[in-house]
This record gives C-alpha cells, structure tokens and sequence, in this order.
C-alpha cells in the first residue's frame, strides 16, 4: 500500500492505506442482483452508437457503455447517456387521449379512440377524396415502422399523401446524391476517416450534433490528417480545425464553385478519373471560370487566401473525404449546395476506395433506413421511385393490391401544409414528429393545425403538435420494441427490446395494424412481430437500390450490423460503394454545376442580419424528449440568440440580457450570447424549443424547388434590446455592421 | 511494475458536450452526483472547454491536510474521498486542493470528489466518463499507450510558485511542445481575482500561442 508515480514507482514515504469499503462491488454485482445487459442502440441521432440498457424487473434502470460495438466503441453523448431516462419517464403517455368539446384532453379507452378515428376517416374521405386524409411519418421510428406507415397510407387509407420528417433533414441530400451517383447511401464506412490526410466537412457543427465522429476526425489527425471547417460560427471543431471557413449562410454554392476554380486553374484534378468515371466535367468546368477568389469572396465574406488554402490542402492530399450535414442543405438551393460539393470529390477523383470518400452526416436516428422504403411522397420500398411503372408493378405485387390501386406520388410536407390552408387536406394523422416546432414558420403552421377538420397524433410524450390533435394515441419508446435501423454509414442494426411499454400504451406498429384492421384491410397487416414486417420489407427492397433482401436479424448481431446492399443471404453486405462503378445504368457520376444565387430571403435595412438555425448537443430535434431529461434541462433550458461582441456593444446588449429578435414573419424574446465566435452579420438561434421561444417562429417557409427541404439556415432577421428603445439607428446599422466586420475579417 | 492506467487530458480536443458529467452521475458509486466539471475558459472568444477531474496528486495536499486522516490513497494511486465515519466536514480539503476538485455537499454533510470510478476499475472496467468521452479529450490508458497514439506530450508536473505537484493523471499538451510542467506560478504573481479562477487559464494560453 504505497504511493505510485508515472512509471509505476512507489512512493515508500506516502501511505495513507486505503481499504475498500463494501460500494467498491457494486458495478460487479450489478449481474448478480438480476440486472441484465440489454445491448442496443440510442435512439438519438444517424450515428445509432451501441450501448447497453441495464434492465431489471421490468424496468430500466440505467445505461452501461456498449465497448463492443465497433463504430462508438463504448462512447456516449451527454444525449446517449441519459437517454434511457425517457423510458419511465413520469410523463409518459399510458392511455389514449381524446379531446372533449371544452378543448381539454380526457382519457378514454383504445375502442374509443380507435371508433372516432375510424369514423372521422372515413367521413373526410367520403366527402372529400381518400387524398383529404394525410400521413405524415418520421425517421425516428426503425425502418420496419417506416416501411409500415408508407403501406398503411397507400393501401390501408389509399392516400397518396404521406410524408416524412426526413424532408426537414437531409432529403437535398438524398436527392443530390441520386442524381449524382444514383444511389442514396454513404459512400464509406466511417472507418475510412481514419487512414485519409484531408477531411472537408462543411455545414456541420459535428462537435455538437454528431459528438461521436469527433474521435474518428481526431484519430485522423493523430496521424497528420489536415481538417478544413466550413461555418458561420466557430464550433468546438472549427476552433481546432486547420482552416475555418466563416462563410456567409446561404452562400456554400458559391464557395464550392470557388474552390473547383482554384483546383481547374491549378491543375490539381485527376483527369483519368473525370475521363473514365464521369460526366458532364466540362460544362461546369465553364460555369466556374468566373468564381474567382475574390468574387466569390466577395459573395461568401471568406478571405480570398482561405479560399485558396482550402482547395490546395484538398487539391495536394493523396486521400482527401469531404461530408457535410444540414448547414448546406437546409436552403432553397440545397440540392445545389450538394451537387457542387460532389464536383469538388469527382474532379479529384477522391471516391470509391479506403481513405478517398463522401458522405452527408444523416440527421435522424434512422434519417438513412427511414427515407429508403416507401414513407416519402414519391417513393416505394428499395428507394424506389412511385412513378416507375416496373416498381409500381413489383410492390403492388409484393403487397397483394392491384396496381391501378397503387395511389401516385404525394406531396412534400411543407406543401401539404399549403393544402391544408387551401382546404385540399382535411384529416391527418401523425406519428413520430413535432410540426409545432419543427416546421418552419410555425405562425403558419399553426394557423394550418387549427383548419384541420381532424387530427391523430402517435407519441410517448405530450408534444407542442399534439395539443391540436383531436385524438392522442400512447405509442411506444424505442426500448419498447424491436427493428432495425440504418446507420450514417448504410449500416444495417438492431434496436432489441428491454421492457414492454408501460400502462395501456401500444407499440406503434400494433396501434397501425389495428388500425388497418378496422378500415377493413386486416389482409395486408397480418403481422405479429416486428420481424415479420422485416421479412416482407426484405422482398420488398429485393432488386431496389437499397437492397435489404440477404440481411435477417440474426446476420445483423453476427457482423455488428449489416452494409447494405445486401441481395442475398450469403451476401456479407457492402462496405464501400463506388469502388469500381457508379450506380446509373452507365456506372458514371454525373457533374451538376449551378450558378449561385441568393437564399429566398436576404437581409435588407429593416432586417440586417442573417439568422440561422441549429443544434446544441444537448437536445435531439424538436426536443420532445429531451427536453424532459433532468441532465440536459439543466444544460440547455431555453434557447439563446448568439451575436457577435461588436455588433452587441454597438446595440447596447449585454450578455444574458434578453432581446427581441424578429422576422417579417414573428418574434422570440431570449437571452443573448455575447460572443465573438459567429459573424458580426449573422445571428444564430438553436430550433429545439416550441413557441413563444421557438427559433422556427421565425425561419421563412421557403423550400427547394427539387427536394422540397425548407430554408432553416438563412433568412432576414432583426435584434434589439427590449427596452422599447429600436437600437436601429435611423436604418444606418446596416453599413456601420459591414463597416465594423469588413477590417477584422480580411486580416484575419 | 507495469505502467498504470490514468487518465489523460485533453483540452484541445474537448467539445464542451458534458457527457463525462452525465455518465459520473450514472456511475453506481456516485449515488446521482457528477464529480467532473466542464468548464469554459472564456466563452466570449472562444468555444474552448476544459474538463477537470481529480488529478490523483502522487503527494495528495487535500491527503495531508486533513486533520481526521479520512482521505486515503490506494496501491493503485487513486485518492479516494474522504471516508463517511472519518470526515468532519472542516473542508480543509477543498481549501486546499491546487486543482478545486473536492466539494463540500452541506446537505449531507459530505465530502465528495472523484474517485476514478474505483468500483469500476476494480473490475477491469474503464471509468464511465472517460468511457463515453466523444472525442478523446478524457481517456483512460497507460501511458506508453496513449503517447503512442497521439502526437502531444503528457505532463504531470504542475509548479504553484514554489510548490511542485506531480499528478497521476496527465495533462495532454499539443504537437509540438516541449514543456516538462505547467509554471502556474506567474498567475499567483498577478492578482489574487484571477488565483481564485481556475489555475488551469494557462493551458489555455499555452493553446492560443500555438494558434490552436
């Protein structure tokens, strides 16, 4: 018993005896006290690290790090780690809930609640069409649930309306990559990170919203890998990171044509790779030639010098990755954010082998599984496109209906919202999301919750959206059910069942099956087991792009998941895509070049500033969950606006002090963080909160013309102290705010 | 001997998550309380955080002060907290740690500070903090490990004036340098306001120097 220094020493002079004394057995004990191990996989978000519930009687008591699962090793977010807490939360939903003629909620039984919806169906859709009843789904939910809700729309209710929350996420990535490479996934495993000397990441604040990757990035960089950071404010990795890129939101295309002009004007491309694998190189090639440093510069607020540092450091490293996530996607030009990224990776040939890659960093814990079979609008399972008459043909088939049945594409959620207004859509029913604070422009959401004629919502806790539904089903938590998810990485793994859902509340996919039964359609949800959804969604991939038809359950705990595609059983799965062909028919990328242009939106003299929106690590989306967790409550209780010290001091704000921040389309009265780590002209608000503080208040209802994805990252907004005094100065602020940024950034 | 397993510091790569503080309060022994604190340095110009556990000083200063012999070393190094039957709450450990680790619990009458997950290193298990850590900027390894991994150096000497602490867990500097301790001393010459603060402003200095 003695003191012992850095080479194992002992310290003969020092002994202060320690003796255990009885708690040191706890965490060994812990299995023989009848706690069980339940390995799994948080519910949170694209990463879906392993981790361990401990169970005990019914109950889960706790989380234990999951050091065996490859991808997370063991490590946790503050997110993961308190995630269990939501399972016995006091507010869970145990009864369904349906709404008296006062507005308030009383409990009722399921052949109540099942009765109205039922009939409330079937009176929209008799008076106004089977399309006046809506679906609006989630990517929280295992793809078996996903898979589900796209039949349940099509065949149970015969819409063609149904929509998912991936299209708030990373629908213009989904989009941009199929149009690029024909296919949806990521092209690497995340592995690669670790043997490549350049990482390109852009539009991601990765610290905070994928904490995980931060150890693959920094494992990288152990061995020399550079790391450039493309965002308006210095993250936790931009403030590390070799080279920050503080653009201006709104203006990434501008920036990646940038860069693509540098890498041409340099010579830094791999022509073997354009000449053999691509098309469509010399047209944008063109279409660059003007977005030189300085103009583009001049567009993004990034110093020239940057610019050009950043594309030598990609253009010079032998294996270079570049991913992004929201930042770029989230704007009326997000599909072209995506594409002209993808140029960058394709003119260098930096795709298809270990170290040389892309990927967008996939929002939602099944933001991947969850926008591949059948819950989007224009989609059948296998990724899939509805208006393909063979895929028409094949799930008609595969589900038993006839095709004339098979309704065609719907529409996108936010313009299923304009439906609503219109009276088109009169009934909805929701599972698995939370409009209240996830849309954009919750004024005008709102004013569309309240026109409908009818509204079911499925959720485990009481969300802001849920208040206008007339009825409120108890659904499941994720450690309530089994199913699969699909990872960042296209990696196939299983959520497994630790306790049973408490009171009278049903797993999702029971509660829909039921409902499928009493609208008469018993015949097409035979199902007892989530497995058995598995199965069938199985052949329904089989031959689609996202091919799932050789992974089971039991090939999925065997390998640590499964890389789709996988078309049969003795396939082991596809690690890497792109390693030898492309997924078009021609087996060629495809170069798509696009002219920068504003977002919908700018700052002008009454709305000088940009406003942009996003995470803290703290809370998943729109927060309904953790929001309620004691831990993340105390880290992140309200939201805050973040503005820059110069342009704060020349307002009169102090740090703390809460302002009024407002668009032309509302207001939000929150603390302001006075800092220096954003541009002077943009201010930044975390979404994660519901009115009268939610940033999407005040977000614009813009969206992209292809993916339909709404402009979360860019919009005109104005700030001021409260005190009623405008702090605007005669409508001068706008000069004096660029006067006050221009000499600091172009030395910086 | 063999090397020991410690943990390792790292500032730059701390993200400011908290996770290590969700997962010490999870940690069976801790009974709900964290016993690692995320600290900005300066949140106005910087989103730099730094995580600070019990730095398990080779000669523990709170050890030697306290009057009742209730903080006790084990053969692994760790120093756990005080023991319950022993304690009289006279706090002189929380005067006297150079690092402001321990903490004095009024409701319980309790001294508590981290004790490096004993109950579960016991057992071949990591602590849950450094477990669950995102990026790596709370590890737990040996040192010939960790130095084989990352480019920076680990320090464990840390000089308050003339006092010279050396430390079980290691404190990891950037690629590069070269420094044997961290001088703590030019912040006790300053002013006694920024003595009170934490003594650990320094590294990041240190990291603003190297532009980092």
């Amino acid at each position: 018993m003695s003191m012992v220094n850095k080479t194992g020493q002992v310290n003969e002079e020092k002994d202060f005896h320690f003796h255990p004394e009885g708690r040191v057995e706890t965490w060994k004990v812990a299995d023989e006290n009848g706690v069980t191990l339940v390995p799994t996989h948080c519910p949170y978000c694209g990463l879906q690290c392993g981790m361990n519930l401990k169970v005990k009687e019914g109950k889960v008591l706790g989380v234990e790090p999951r050091e065996d699962f490859p991808f997370n090793q063991g490590k946790l977010c503050p997110k993961g780690v308190t995630a269990y807490q939501q399972v016995n939360h006091p507010d869970r939903l145990t009864h369904p809930l349906i709404k008296d003629k006062n507005g308030q909620f009383r409990q009722a039984s399921w052949e109540e609640a099942y009765g109205l919806i039922i009939s409330k169906i079937g009176e929209i859709q008799g008076q106004y069409g089977k399309d006046a009843f809506a679906v609006y789904s989630g990517s929280s939910l295992t793809t078996e649930k996903t898979y589900l809700m796209g039949k349940f729309a099509r065949v149970g209710l015969g819409t063609k309306h149904i929509d998912y929350n991936g299209r708030l996420c990373m629908v213009a990535a989904a989009t941009a990559n199929n149009k690029a490479f024909g296919i949806d996934r990521a092209a690497n495993p995340w592995s690669d990170i670790l043997s490549t000397d350049c990482l390109f990441i852009t539009g991601s604040n990765t610290a905070e919203c994928h904490p995980i990757m931060t150890s693959y990035i920094w494992k990288a960089r152990d061995r020399g890998c550079k790391l450039i950071m493309v965002d308006p404010r210095t993250t936790p990795m931009a403030r590390t990171a070799d080279l920050h890129l503080d653009l201006r939101p709104g203006t990434d295309s501008a920036l990646a044509n940038g860069i693509l002009h540098i890498l041409i004007k340099e010579n830094m491309l791999d022509r073997e790779f354009i000449a053999n694998r691509t098309i469509g190189f010399e047209e944008v090639a063109k279409l660059v030639e003007s977005y030189t440093p300085e103009r583009v510069s001049e567009i993004t607020g990034v110093n020239p010098r940057k610019i050009i540092a950043a594309a030598r450091m990609w253009g010079q490293s032998q294996k270079a990755m570049l991913f992004h996530a929201r930042g770029i996607e989230h704007h009326t030009k997000g599909v072209e954010n995506v594409l002209s990224y993808i140029n960058i990776v394709l003119a260098t040939g930096q795709i298809g082998a270990e170290g040389k890659g892309y990927a967008t960093i996939t929002g939602q814990g099944n933001g991947q599984g969850g926008r591949e079979h059948g819950q989007k609008a224009d989609q059948l399972p296998g990724q899939r496109k509805i208006d393909d008459p063979a895929a028409r043909k094949y799930i008609s088939e595969v589900w038993g209906i006839d095709e004339s049945e098979m309704p065609q594409a719907g529409t996108s959620i936010v313009e299923m919202f304009d439906q609503i207004h219109r009276g088109e859509i009169r009934g909805m029913l929701t599972i698995c999301n939370n409009v209240m604070v996830s849309l954009p422009d919750l004024n005008w959401v709102k004013g569309a919750l309240e026109k409908l004629d009818f509204m079911v919502a499925i959720d485990f806790f009481m969300s802001e959206s849920c208040k206008f539904a007339d009825v409120v089903l108890p659904g499941s938590a994720w450690a309530e059910d089994e199913g699969t998810t699909t990872t960042v990485e296209g990696r196939v793994v299983k959520i497994n069942q630790a306790v049973n859902p408490p009171g009278e509340a049903k797993r999702d996919w029971e509660i829909i099956c039921d409902l499928a039964r009493l609208l008469g359609k018993e015949k097409y949800f035979p199902y007892h087991t989530p497995r058995e959804i598995f199965d069938e969604l199985r052949v329904a991939s089989k031959g689609g792009k996202a091919d799932y038809y050789g992974i089971t359950y039991e090939k999925i705990d065997q390998q640590n998941g499964v890389f789709w595609p996988c078309p049969t059983e003795d396939h082991p799965g596809t690690l890497r895509l792109f390693e030898e062909k492309f997924a078009h028919p021609d087996g060629k990328a495809r170069f798509f070049g696009y002219e920068y242009r504003p977002a919908a939106e700018v700052p002008d003299k009454e709305y000088p500033f940009y406003l942009t929106t996003g995470r803290t690590v703290y809370h998943y989306l729109s927060g309904n969950q953790t929001r309620r967790i004691g831990f993340l409550k105390e880290q992140a209780p309200e939201p805050w606006v973040e503005i820059h010290t110069q342009v704060a001091e020349r307002l009169g704000i102090q740090n703390g002090e809460k302002v009024r921040v407002y668009t032309r389309r509302g207001e939000v009265i929150i603390p302001a963080m006075v800092v220096s780590t954003i541009r002077p002209d943009t201010l930044f608000i975390p979404y994660h909160w519901g009115p009268p503080i939610a940033a999407n208040l005040l977000t614009v209802h813009a969206i992209d013309p292809v993916a339909k994805i709404p402009e979360y990252k860019a919009c005109a907004a104005m700030i001021e102290k409260l005190d009623g005094d405008k702090a605007r100065a005669s409508g001068k602020l706008p000069e004096q705010v660029e006067n006050s940024i221009r000499p600091e950034r172009s030395t910086r | 001997m063999a090397n020991l397993k410690t943990f390792f510091i790292d500032p730059q790569r701390c993200i400011g998550c908290r996770s290590c503080m969700a997962a010490c309060r999870e940690c069976d022994s801790h009974k709900g309380m964290s016993m690692i604190y995320v600290d900005y340095i300066d949140r106005v110009t910087s989103t730099i955080t730094l995580p600070s556990v019990c730095m398990h000083c080779v000669d523990p200063v709170c050890a030697e002060v306290c009057p009742a012999d209730a903080i006790k070393v084990g053969p692994d190094g760790v120093v756990h907290m005080a023991l319950t039957e022993r304690c009289i709450y006279c706090r002189n450990c929380v005067y006297a740690c150079p690092f402001g680790i321990p903490k004095f619990e009024p409701e319980q009458h309790l001294q508590y500070k981290c004790n490096m997950c004993y109950d579960r290193t016991a057992y071949g298990k990591s602590p849950m903090c450094a477990t669950v850590c995102p990026s790596g900027a709370l590890t737990y390894g040996d040192y010939e490990e960790v130095t084989a991994q990352r480019g920076g150096k680990p320090i464990n000497i840390f000089r308050f004036g003339k006092q010279e602490v050396e430390t079980r867990v290691f404190l990891m500097t950037p690629a590069g340098s070269n420094i044997d301790g961290l001088e703590v001393e030019g912040d006790l010459d300053e002013t006694e306001e920024e003595f009170n603060s934490s003594p650990l402003n320094f590294i990041e200095e240190a990291l603003a120097a190297r532009k980092i």
